[in-house]
């Protein structure tokens, strides 16, 4: 097959070109150039540009730099920040992989002529026995990407590969240094790369929207506090809240950014019956009944029953669980935690 | 399956007889010009003949000419010394157009061929102005600055301001001699007319005083230190003086093959749009913009079938980089998108343009049968 492998400059994507090859794929290697502010961390950098390009010299295939510059601004960084604007937590990674990885990059594999479009993400792709794919956790439990790119349907899993899912994070870097690939001892992105790890995220939201302050209330309605910065207030969040500390667990139950007023509570405030989810994508067609919930990227699961499928979906959770903070990703997996079957973002 | 090169204007191939003529100061001439011996002397002599023969292209003293060690440098050198304002238009190479902004400098509109919009430059030209840069050719689309006109402004609105050109784009198609006498200083770089990479010139006209970039050893009459490249600055020499000897027969050459590329895009694909007439640019120059396409793709494609050409500048990262100089001519952003830069040169062959026509042609076709927007 003619494969599209998208190359971060990392370890994954490095070992992932070499398996293709190694399992006879024409492979041409793509970066995305999609930040063009300043950036130390995460993927995407021009110093992890050049490491995808050194690797696709080792690896003799051809590698070419694409600049979704427009596209990452307008659907990932604009809307983190409007989200941020309104109280809600966004999860630019996945914002990224559904319009950028898997949509943008898709469209432009398939005019290019490619058969697949592969990345370096740690998950499976595995036919079900209806005969549907799906997104299956990788090997490596504890490097499981799934979550992240739950939102592939049909379609895209006829054409996506994640060569390296079956194998263990472990496993990839000494087959990287087997092969004597420079990023075999690379560290792994974990931040968001727009975000420097000095200014960090306050300072990127301070210079594109102004905080404002907000009062800190019980459930009550009674003043405890106030934060000077509500945009930076997660739901679930239980430090910086500006409450002193040495009190009872306190945790944020509620952000609400337009009348200034975070609302908090203890752990057993937190706990919900059920959860709206919006925004739902599926994998293959729409599924009530029982399934297991997944609303982090490294999160246990939990078990809920979806009711009537919609575009949004109303969600029962078995047990009560802790508020899930708005506009972060919720994914839906088959009761064995192994496959997902769809997901969307918390309202 | 031949490679096909339409991208003179990002360098063209070195000419075989400045290949040769570097060669001997990779060996036995290996010798520091700026020592005292028999060694130095004779790689003394090589440069000081290169610059002869440069200041007899370029028209100037050969006390003018300083050889550098890039286009860049030479622009750099130019601007980063003056003292007071600069100005330049919009769509001026990086090389000059980020040391202005860096300097604080005006940069002031074109029209929409991108030639520098006289009104504009004159109404930018206060008291305080110290030098104004525009570029002799422009480096994307071509189009050939109205550089008497250009020369006319400054001298009557600002006869303070040192007038410097960029004239890296020019020197393969437009006679050195007429640009030199209505400006201050020159640009120059080796490899964009058969000269190796990595050397340049800035050519200086008497009187006028420039300030160094590199300060060190002294050479270069203290305004430029640094070990010459001799065999570099002997092969710019020869490939210049080449060029020059060449230059009327090859504009006739090129300007043929250049229409005859362009009228057969125009002829086999809808949504061509020739982005400057061809009256208002140099010979080698075929940008197009393609209505639907996206450069990007385009360029994948043109790769892939051994066709060699560009868009516009790239980043350091390599990504290419919407184009500054469509922006500032007006070009709308949609069809900016679906630039293709195909540059003409000394090497360029008939065979080369009707296999261009052929790839560009089945590859718009190819996009244009799955848009991605």
């Amino acid at each position: 097959m003619k494969v599209l492998l998208a190359m971060s400059g990392g370890v994954d994507s490095s070992v992932a070109g070499a398996l293709l090859l190694e399992q006879g794929h024409d492979v041409v290697g793509v970066t995305m150039k999609l930040w063009g502010g300043e950036s130390d961390s995460g993927c995407c950098s021009v110093s992890d540009v050049d490491d995808a390009r050194r690797v696709a010299q080792q690896l003799d295939i051809d590698h070419v730099v694409f600049n979704f510059g427009d596209d990452f601004d307008r659907h990932v960084v604009a809307p983190y920040v409007a989200a941020h604007a309104a109280g809600v937590t966004p999860n630019p990674c996945i914002e990224c992989n559904r319009h950028l990885k898997f949509d943008r990059l898709f469209k432009r594999a398939d005019q290019l002529g490619f058969d697949a479009v592969a990345t370096g993400h740690h998950a499976r792709i595995v036919k079900r026995t209806d005969g549907t794919r799906a997104v299956a956790r990788g090997a490596d439990a504890d490097k499981d990407q799934s979550y992240v790119v739950h939102m592939l349907d049909q379609s895209a899993l006829e054409r996506t590969l994640f060569p390296v899912g079956d194998i263990d994070k472990s496993r990839v870097r000494a087959m990287a240094a087997e092969r004597g690939l420079r990023t075999a001892s690379k560290p792994d992105s974990q931040d968001v790369c727009f975000i420097t790890s000095t200014g960090g995220r306050e300072t990127f939201l301070g210079d594109r929207i102004g905080f404002k302050p907000a009062t800190v209330v019980d459930r009550a309605g009674a003043a405890l506090g106030v934060v000077d910065k509500v945009e930076m207030v997660t739901v679930g969040q239980r430090r910086g809240i500006g409450l002193p500390g040495g009190g009872p667990k306190r945790y944020v139950l509620d952000v609400d950014v337009d009348g200034q007023r975070v609302v908090v509570g203890d752990e057993h405030d937190m706990l919900r019956d059920e959860i709206v989810v919006d925004r739902i994508t599926w994998t293959d067609r729409p599924i009530t009944g029982a399934v297991r919930v997944q609303a982090s990227a490294h999160g246990a699961t939990a078990l809920a029953t979806i009711g009537e499928a919609a575009e949004s979906v109303r969600i029962a959770w078995a047990m009560p669980q802790r508020r899930i903070a708005p506009g972060q990703s919720v994914v839906f997996y088959d009761l064995d935690d192994r496959c997902v079957l769809g997901g969307g973002l918390a309202r | 399956m031949p490679l096909t090169y339409l991208d003179h204007a990002a360098t063209t191939p070195m000419r075989p007889s400045a290949v040769e003529a570097m060669l001997p100061f990779f060996s036995d001439r290996f010798a520091n010009p700026s020592g005292s011996h028999r060694f130095a002397r004779e790689a003394r002599k090589a440069i000081d003949e290169a610059r002869d023969q440069v200041a007899a292209v370029i028209g100037v003293a050969p006390g003018g000419v300083v050889f550098t060690g890039c286009g860049t440098e030479s622009d750099n050198m130019a601007i980063c010394g003056s003292a007071g304002v600069v100005v330049c238009p919009a769509v001026e190479h990086h090389a000059v157009l980020h040391p202005v902004e860096h300097g604080g400098g005006r940069v002031v509109g074109v029209d929409a061929t991108g030639h520098v919009d006289l009104d504009q430059l004159s109404a930018s030209l206060t008291p305080d102005v110290a030098l104004v840069s525009v570029m002799s050719v422009n480096n994307e689309v071509g189009t050939i600055t109205d550089l008497a006109a250009v020369s006319r402004l400054v001298r009557q609105q600002a006869p303070q301001a040192v007038l410097h050109t960029d004239a890296v784009q020019a020197a393969h198609w437009v006679d050195l001699r007429q640009i030199a006498p209505l400006v201050d200083m020159m640009s120059l770089s080796a490899h964009k007319f058969g000269g190796p990479k990595g050397v340049g010139v800035l050519a200086i006209a008497d009187g006028v005083a420039v300030q160094p970039l590199i300060r060190g050893g002294g050479q270069e009459r203290e305004r430029r230190s640094g070990t010459h490249n001799v065999a570099g600055i002997v092969a710019l020499a020869v490939a210049l003086a080449e060029t020059d000897a060449e230059r009327d027969d090859e504009n006739v050459r090129v300007t043929v093959l250049r229409d005859r590329l362009i009228d057969g895009l125009l002829a086999a694909i809808d949504g061509v749009v020739e982005t400057v007439p061809r009256p208002r640019k140099v010979a080698g120059a075929a940008h197009v913009c393609l209505e639907g396409i996206e450069s990007e793709s385009l360029l994948y494609l043109l790769d892939a079938a051994e066709v060699c050409a560009s868009a516009a500048s790239a980043c350091s990262s390599g990504a290419m980089e919407p184009s500054h100089v469509l922006a500032a001519m007006g070009v709308a952003p949609e069809l900016a998108a679906g630039a293709l830069r195909m540059s003409l040169g000394h090497t360029t062959t008939v065979e080369d343009v009707d296999r261009a026509v052929d790839v560009v042609a089945d590859s718009v076709t190819r996009l244009r049968r799955l848009p991605v927007r």
